[in-house]
This record gives structure tokens, C-alpha cells and sequence, in this order.
């Protein structure tokens, strides 16, 4: 029988891991320079295409840069937004719904407050209208982000809270003398985990669109940075007659975004069952 | 004469419970002005069957809870008043349940030794303790690597033993101990539980709603219906001749290992008693045999009973 | 003259490396009571479940015979088996919040069950489960008929389960657990009715327990299973007058009786704990905790008898305890 759970797994996991390799090593990975430009060599097809060039696999783009260079360091910045949101957002939402979650009372209704006004909140319009009065820099839309996506991290760091906080082992450390602190950070926090790794990949997923559509829009990183937004961007204006070059930044998002997924069910698998061994 | 190592004196624990938007939140008296004292060195045992208080009881004895009412005394300190590693230094809980008492996440070694790492022992010494520890309630030292999903539930119990005597406290309540075991390791750990009571000069409260380990554990034991002890007796006196009409379907209800006496009639109806909803007068009257038209009136009060402590208009 | 209603020989289940139940062999006859007692993972629920055909996805059962009233269970196919089921053979768990639906009303539940094995109209159906609730001693049965599962207590989601489980006059209750969850005033109450009930209806009762205490106010027959097979069977007085396998003796020592064993005094115990029995495991599964292992306890253990009915699978010859 075939374990589609496990393709899909192996699947995320080498598009992650090759996506994040590209991130990281862009430096050494990029053929050509991705900022310069070069008028004479505007719109190369890819090399699999009539007209290709051997010096460039995914050809050049309206300005004549290079494409697949610019697809890899544009794997760095959808990732790094990716990860700094989930960073930021995740320190906020896990320590509201640690918060409220153990201490339940009053704690519990500011924390539900806070959650039930963020969720009435219109991402997209917000996260427009804050990076359009600000102006556009990548740490202004990761701290936009980061501070509009914690509302998932929270609620489900607070009902998994609500669970563990009664078992008696909680009621053993009390027992034991230790401090607040410490049942929530060494007693609590290990056990509900493997529920928030499962909230970071779908967020992380979610945060990398969201650059997306905002790069889309001319309002989140600013050119000539090559994220995979702002290509897909820039070559909209092309893609009737070049379709390739908005496929290529396309199927690039669809895949890694995919591939987080895929890694987040896995790692639920994993983690929940080493739980219930 | 001793100070008692407990004193608990008239305490009351009250729950709020919110039934919805509308309705006023309902209070819930899960324990309801109840004093006893249990004397240094001995077992006091608490039955009683379920929502009956006697886990609430067990957690306020523990300091887990604050009570809404009364004050609880151990070795002649407020437990309100004392700081928690003084308290913890006094009393460990060993509960039911050896599947959710163990931190799944954490080592054996890491969890016995945690009271110790509370208390601010440092790591070398936490370690020798915690393995002579391990090796006292019967497992080896090795064991301190492994993870609690690795072990049975007989040796989770155990490592739960091994954290409650670590910091080799006064008192020691444990709440249904054996409940989710099976009968024979049931026995492996009541034996151990006598055993280090001796070694040790343990006081434990046993808390357990099978009377059967009750009569075999506990030198006094308390009986508890609806959030009140309606008898509370030495243990020999309280299994010849229970006074209480509760104490005697109790009694009537366990099921000894003998073939042919057949099921018997503990002469209960068919009302169950919900501690939401306490009936006035007696608490026990709706489902009594024996009861009287004033027991749905006048809520008797504890007296003194050849040796024992009842509370019942009509014995 | 007894008849055997339920007949099983050779019983094997298996789950993945697992091997759950080890060749039991299993007789009811109409109208006794016959407690299957054993710990947690013996391999006593599995055997009940497997009777039934309500084994998990990915387990697998063989048998040398299966028969229930002289039809074999074995070829019978998941239709065949769901007609049987809740008609000839009822059955009630443990927990009986899991079993009776919480979206519907116990007297829409206990007339589907009518309905569906006997057809009739949907009136007919309610007016014998209000006779049937009042039979577990229900007081204002047609007012419980109208409330969902969630309002009644433990004690009275039980007797509805055993009410539902009589709808169609089974020849054959299997009852698995059916008072562990429940107070010990409540336990004997709803164990009171059952042997009421079963004198009175002549009713078979497979009763699975892990209470030694149970099985001796309530069986007439007795099968003792522990590591997957049956160790030892046999009419209730003889077992609990003369318990000869180690393990069945050990058991009845680990239980405390009041005023059996004083205080001071320890109770008998068996040392280790119960074994999770694999794939390819052979000879005696209690010879790890036993005090009278030897080597061929490894080997094939021949199956003896005390006395005619009263059998049990040990090397050791019956009178070892005197010897």
C-alpha cells in the first residue's frame, strides 16, 4: 500500500530543506549578479525554451537580470519574512494564551478581549494601510505581520494551557514548592509544544503569501529586492506574452508553501505520537 | 502528648459554577465545614464515593487550594501562612492517576528530583538522592534515564512514591493511590506505602473510595457524603459496627471474594446525590432508609458516639 | 439438562506484533452467569470483542470454532452479524456515555433498536421500552423516555443501557466492565439487577471483570485469563474453594478482605507486572512472575484437571500446594 502520509512528508521535507539551502547559501548558489541589469538581454527565455541561453537556466527578466538568481535570493527574503513573523507573532500569542489559559479569571477575559478584537480586525486592509503610512522596508512589514498573526498561536496555546494546567503533575510541582514560572515554563509549555509547531508552519505558510500580496500590491518590500511577490508583480504586466515569467516566481510560492504544510503535518504525526507512546 | 500533625478546623471550599449568560453563577459546595485532627504517625483514611469532596479535601490539606473558609494546621503552622518550599519541605501528594502525574516530557530522574531542584539543592546531590531514592521504592537507578511513557503503571507509581519522600516530608496524602491499578500491583503498592510509613514515620491521609484498602491501610478512618463527614471512627470500630446509615450501605456494598452470598441490598432508591444541588435538612435523607420526616429539616451536626463522631438525628 | 449457547474453541487474535488472545476456549450455557476475570491487557474485552466482530480495523481473529445457538459465527458475514447483534446478543460497556448517542433521546435509542431487529410501529416500540425501564427500576419511565443521555446519571445511563440492551429479549447479554465506572453503593445496585434479571429471564451473561469481589457474588462459572489465554475455568465455589493455578491463587491473595489480614500484616502480592504477550511467544505466560517456574514452563503447557469441570493450564499437579 502506498503511505501518502509519508510521501508527503518526505515531499515537505526536501522542499523546505532545498528552499532553505537557497536562502541561505544564495550568496554562493547565484550565477550572475541579481541586481544588474542588462538591456541588451531583456526577456531570455528559460533554457528549456526556444531561444534559451546557456548562461541563463530561467532567463532574464523585463530589466535583463538574471532570473533564477533572482528567484534564489528571493527564497531569503520570503523565508526570513516567513520566520520573523512566526517569531514575532509567536512570542506574542503563546505568552497571551500561556497567560490566560493558566490563570484563567480575569487574565483569561482581557486575553479572550484581546483575541476576539484581533480577529475582527481586517488583516489585509490594516497591514496595507500601516506599511502605506509607514513606507514599504522589510522589518516594517515583518513587525506588521508578526503583530497581526498571533490570534491562532494564542487561542490554541490557551485551550492546550487549559488542558494541561489540571493533570496532576501541574498539581505535583505546586506541591513541590516550585515557583509560576517555572510550572509554566518547564512544566507547561514542553507539553503543549507539539500543538504550536503545528500553528508555526501554517502561519509561517500564511505569513509568506501575505509578503506576497503585499509586494503584489507595491507595498511590501521594496525594489529592487527580488521577493517572490514583487516578481510576480512586476511580471504581470508580461504574462500575456511572456507567460513564463510570472509562472516561474508562481509555482516557486505554490511549492514552498506546499512543502511547509506538508512538513507541519508531519510534524504533528511525530510529535503527537511520541506523546501518546 | 503530640501536637496533631493535621488540624483541619471547620474548612469549607465553595466553586463557583457559571451556567450561562443569564443565569446567576451557582456556588458549589464541594467542601462543607468539615474538622478533624490526625495525630502524628497515624493513617487516617477518607471515603466516600464520588463528588463527595474528599479530593477538594485532599488538594486544601495540600495547600493547593486556599479554603473559602476554616484553617488548616500542620505540625502547628497555618498552611495559608507558611511559604510554599516550607510547605513542600511538610507534606507531598501521591495521586491516582500514574499516567497524568508523571510530566510526559520530562525524565524519571528529573521529575523525582524536582522538589529537591525547588528547594535549590544543587545538581551532584540532587542526583544521589534521587537514586537512592529510586532504589528505596523498589526501581533501579538506571530507571532515572527513562522517559514515564517507558515504564507500567506499578513503576510510574512508584517513581510518583519516590518524588513524594524525596525531600523526606512529615505527611503524605495520597488520593486513590491504587485506583488505576490492577489488583496485583495494587498490592505491590500498598505494601510499599506500609513499609515506608514505618521507615520513614510517615502521617498519611489515604484517600480512597474502596473500603476494603481503607480497612487495611488506615488506623481512623472519615466517611464523607456530599461535602460533610457524616462518621468518622476508629477503623476497627467503624467496619464492626457502622452507625451511620451511609456508613452501613457503604460497608454493605463491597463485594468480598467469597461465592454464594449473593449481591446484597444496600437499600438505597434510586436518587443519586449532586453536589450542585444539596437537598436541605439531612443531606443524606433522600436516599436514606431509615429517614424521618424531620431529617428533610434539621441538618444534624457531628456528636460524640462510643469512640466516634456521627452525624445522624436518629442513631 | 444445559444447553451451550455460546461455544468458542481455540480463539486467536492478533495486532500487528501483538498477540492478544492465545487459543481461548469459551462455553456459556443458557441461563448462567460466566465471569471472564483477568487484569488490564489479558486479553478478556479483546476475546468479547472478537465474539462480536467488533474487533478494531487491522486485527485479526481466527478460530477452530464459533458458534452461538448452533450457528457458526466464523462464516457469518458483517450483515448476518449486525442482525445477531442487540437482537439474540446484547451487550454493555463500561462507560455508558459512550454508547448511547448524546444527539438523541433514550426513548428514540431504545426504539431504533426495536424497530430495526423487529420492525413494528414506532409506539409499539415505546411502550415496551417504558416497560423495560421500569423492569431496571426506573421510577417515571416516560419522563426519562424524553431526555437526552447528558441528563441522567451514571447509575441511570447504565440501567437505561441494560433496559436497551433487553429490548429484544437477547438469549445472551455480554457485559464488559459494566459497573467500573460507576459509586460502589451504585455498582451493587445495577449488579443486584442484573442477577435479578437474568434469574428471572433466564438470560446467558458474559461478565467481564477485573474485580475478584464481582465474580464471586456473581458467576456461576469462572474463566481465569491472563497473558492472552485462559488459565483456568470452572464452576464459581470449586475456583474460589480451591483456586490451583499460581496465578489464580496469587490473584485471590492480592485482594484485601476486611478483617481477613491485620494491619500490621502484608497482603500477598506477585511480583513484576502484566506482560504484553508477542508475536511467537510460547509456553506458560505467568512464568516470569511465578514462584514455582522451571524450565519447561517454556515448553507446550498441558491443559489439566482437578476435578471433572474444573481445569486449568499448569505443569503443576493439582494438590501442589500441599505437596
Amino acid at each position: 500500500m502506498i503511505n501518502f502520509r509519508l510521501i508527503a512528508a518526505v515531499l515537505g521535507l526536501v522542499i523546505v530543506g532545498v528552499v532553505a539551502f537557497c536562502a541561505v547559501f544564495a550568496g554562493w548558489i547565484v550565477p550572475h549578479d541579481p541586481f544588474v541589469q542588462n538591456l541588451d538581454g531583456r526577456m531570455i527565455p528559460p533554457l528549456f525554451m526556444e531561444g534559451g541561453q546557456a548562461g541563463h537556466f530561467l532567463g532574464t527578466d523585463q530589466l535583463g537580470r538574471d532570473y533564477f538568481s533572482r528567484l534564489i535570493l528571493g527564497a531569503r527574503i520570503s523565508l526570513l519574512i516567513g520566520v520573523a513573523t512566526v517569531i514575532t507573532s509567536g512570542l506574542i500569542g503563546i505568552t497571551l494564551g500561556l497567560l490566560g489559559g493558566f490563570f484563567g479569571g480575569r487574565v483569561d477575559d482581557v486575553v479572550m478581549f484581546a483575541i476576539t478584537c484581533r480577529l475582527s480586525i481586517p488583516l489585509i486592509l490594516v497591514a496595507l494601510t500601516v506599511v502605506g503610512l509607514v513606507g514599504s522596508s522589510l522589518t516594517v512589514v515583518v513587525l506588521t505581520l508578526g503583530l497581526l498573526l498571533w490570534d491562532r498561536f494564542a487561542v490554541v496555546a490557551r485551550t492546550t494551557t487549559m488542558q494541561v494546567r489540571n493533570l496532576d503533575y501541574v498539581a505535583a510541582a505546586w506541591a513541590s514548592g516550585c515557583s509560576v514560572t517555572h510550572i509554566i515554563l518547564k512544566e507547561v509549555l514542553p507539553n503543549i509544544v507539539h500543538h504550536l509547531v503545528v500553528v508555526a508552519t501554517l502561519e509561517m505558510a500564511l505569513a509568506i503569501l501575505l509578503e506576497a500580496a503585499l509586494s503584489f500590491l507595491g507595498l511590501g518590500v521594496p525594489p529592487p529586492l527580488p521577493s517572490w511577490g514583487l516578481m510576480i508583480a512586476e511580471a504581470k504586466d508580461y504574462m500575456f506574452f511572456t507567460p513564463w515569467v510570472i509562472m516561474v516566481p508562481g509555482i516557486a510560492l505554490f511549492v514552498l508553501v506546499l512543502g511547509i504544510n506538508f512538513l507541519g503535518d508531519a510534524l504533528r504525526d511525530i510529535l503527537g505520537a511520541t506523546r501518546d507512546a | 502528648m503530640r501536637a496533631p500533625a493535621i488540624e483541619v478546623r471547620a474548612v469549607t471550599r465553595h466553586f463557583r459554577q457559571s451556567t450561562g449568560l443569564f443565569t446567576a453563577a451557582r456556588s458549589v459546595r464541594a467542601v462543607d465545614g468539615v474538622s478533624f485532627s490526625v495525630p502524628t504517625g497515624s493513617c487516617f483514611g477518607i471515603v466516600g464515593e464520588s463528588g463527595c469532596g474528599k479530593s477538594t479535601l485532599a488538594r486544601l490539606i495540600l495547600g493547593l487550594h486556599p479554603p473559602t473558609g476554616g484553617e488548616i494546621v500542620v505540625e502547628g503552622q497555618s498552611l495559608q501562612a507558611m511559604d510554599r518550599r516550607a510547605r513542600a519541605r511538610l507534606i507531598q501528594p501521591v495521586f491516582q492517576d500514574p499516567f497524568s502525574s508523571l510530566n510526559p516530557r520530562r525524565r524519571i530522574r528529573d521529575i523525582v528530583g524536582l522538589p529537591l531542584a525547588a528547594q535549590g539543592t544543587n545538581p551532584a546531590q540532587r542526583d544521589r538522592q534521587v537514586d537512592a531514592m529510586l532504589e528505596r521504592v523498589g526501581l533501579s537507578a538506571e530507571m532515572g534515564g527513562r522517559l514515564p511513557a517507558q515504564l507500567s503503571g506499578g513503576q510510574r507509581q512508584r517513581v510518583a512514591i519516590a518524588r513524594a519522600l524525596v525531600l523526606r516530608p512529615r505527611i503524605v496524602v495520597c488520593d486513590e493511590p491504587t485506583s488505576a491499578l490492577d489488583v496485583s500491583v495494587q498490592a505491590q503498592i500498598l505494601n510499599l506505602l506500609a513499609e515506608l510509613r514505618r521507615d520513614f514515620g510517615l502521617t498519611l491521609v489515604f484517600i480512597s473510595h474502596n473500603l476494603a484498602v481503607v480497612e487495611h491501610v488506615c488506623d481512623e478512618v472519615a466517611v464523607m457524603y456530599l461535602g460533610r463527614i457524616v462518621e468518622r471512627a476508629p477503623t476497627d470500630t467503624l467496619f464492626r459496627a457502622p452507625a451511620h446509615p451511609y456508613t452501613r450501605a457503604l460497608l454493605a456494598s463491597v463485594l468480598t471474594p467469597e461465592p454464594g452470598l449473593g449481591i446484597p441490598d444496600v437499600g438505597l432508591g434510586d436518587s443519586y446525590p449532586d453536589p450542585a444541588n444539596i437537598p436541605p435538612g439531612c443531606r443524606f435523607h433522600p436516599r436514606c432508609p431509615i429517614a424521618e420526616a424531620g431529617c428533610s429539616e434539621r441538618d444534624p451536626s457531628p456528636r460524640a458516639l462510643d469512640g466516634r463522631e456521627v452525624a445522624c438525628h436518629l442513631v | 439438562m444445559s444447553e451451550t449457547l455460546l461455544d468458542i474453541e481455540g480463539l486467536h487474535v492478533r495486532f500487528g506484533g501483538m498477540h492478544a488472545v492465545r487459543g481461548t476456549a469459551l462455553k456459556v450455557q443458557r441461563g448462567e452467569t460466566h465471569c471472564l476475570v483477568g487484569e488490564s491487557g489479558c486479553g478478556k474485552s479483546v476475546s468479547a470483542l472478537a465474539v462480536m466482530n467488533l474487533l478494531s480495523r487491522g486485527a485479526r481473529r481466527d478460530a477452530t470454532r464459533m458458534e452461538f445457538m448452533g450457528q457458526d459465527l466464523l462464516g457469518l458475514s458483517e450483515s448476518g452479524m449486525s442482525k445477531l447483534r442487540g437482537d439474540a446478543m446484547a451487550m454493555i460497556f463500561q462507560e455508558p456515555m459512550t454508547s448511547l448517542n448524546p444527539a438523541y433521546t433514550v426513548g428514540s435509542q431504545m426504539a431504533e433498536v426495536y424497530t430495526r431487529h423487529r420492525g413494528g410501529s414506532r409506539n409499539a416500540a415505546l411502550l415496551r421500552a417504558a416497560a423495560l425501564l421500569a423492569k431496571v427500576g426506573i421510577t417515571a419511565p416516560e419522563m426519562r423516555l424524553a431526555q437526552y443521555p447528558h441528563q441522567l446519571s451514571g447509575g441511570l445511563r447504565q440501567r437505561v443501557m441494560i433496559a436497551m440492551a433487553l429490548m429484544c429479549d437477547p438469549k445472551l447479554l455480554i457485559a464488559d466492565e459494566p459497573t467500573t465506572a460507576l459509586d460502589v453503593t451504585v455498582q451493587a445496585q445495577i449488579l443486584r439487577l442484573l442477577l435479578e434479571l437474568q434469574r428471572e429471564l433466564g438470560l446467558a451473561v458474559l461478565l467481564i471483570t477485573h474485580d475478584l469481589g464481582i465474580v464471586a457474588r456473581m458467576a456461576h462459572r469462572v474463566s481465569v485469563m491472563y497473558a492472552g489465554e485462559v488459565v483456568e475455568s470452572a464452576p464459581a465455589e470449586a475456583l474460589f474453594a480451591a483456586p490451583t493455578h499460581p496465578y489464580t491463587r496469587g490473584l485471590l491473595e492480592c485482594v484485601p478482605v476486611p478483617g481477613r489480614v491485620r494491619r500490621d500484616e502484608k497482603l500477598g502480592s506477585i511480583p513484576g507486572t502484566v506482560p504484553r504477550v508477542r508475536e511467537g511467544f510460547a509456553g506458560c505466560g505467568f512464568r516470569e512472575r511465578c514462584s514455582q517456574a522451571m524450565a519447561e514452563c517454556a515448553g507446550t503447557i498441558p491443559a489439566r484437571e482437578r476435578v471433572p469441570e474444573h481445569r486449568y493450564l499448569c505443569r503443576l499437579a493439582p494438590d501442589w500446594r500441599a505437596a
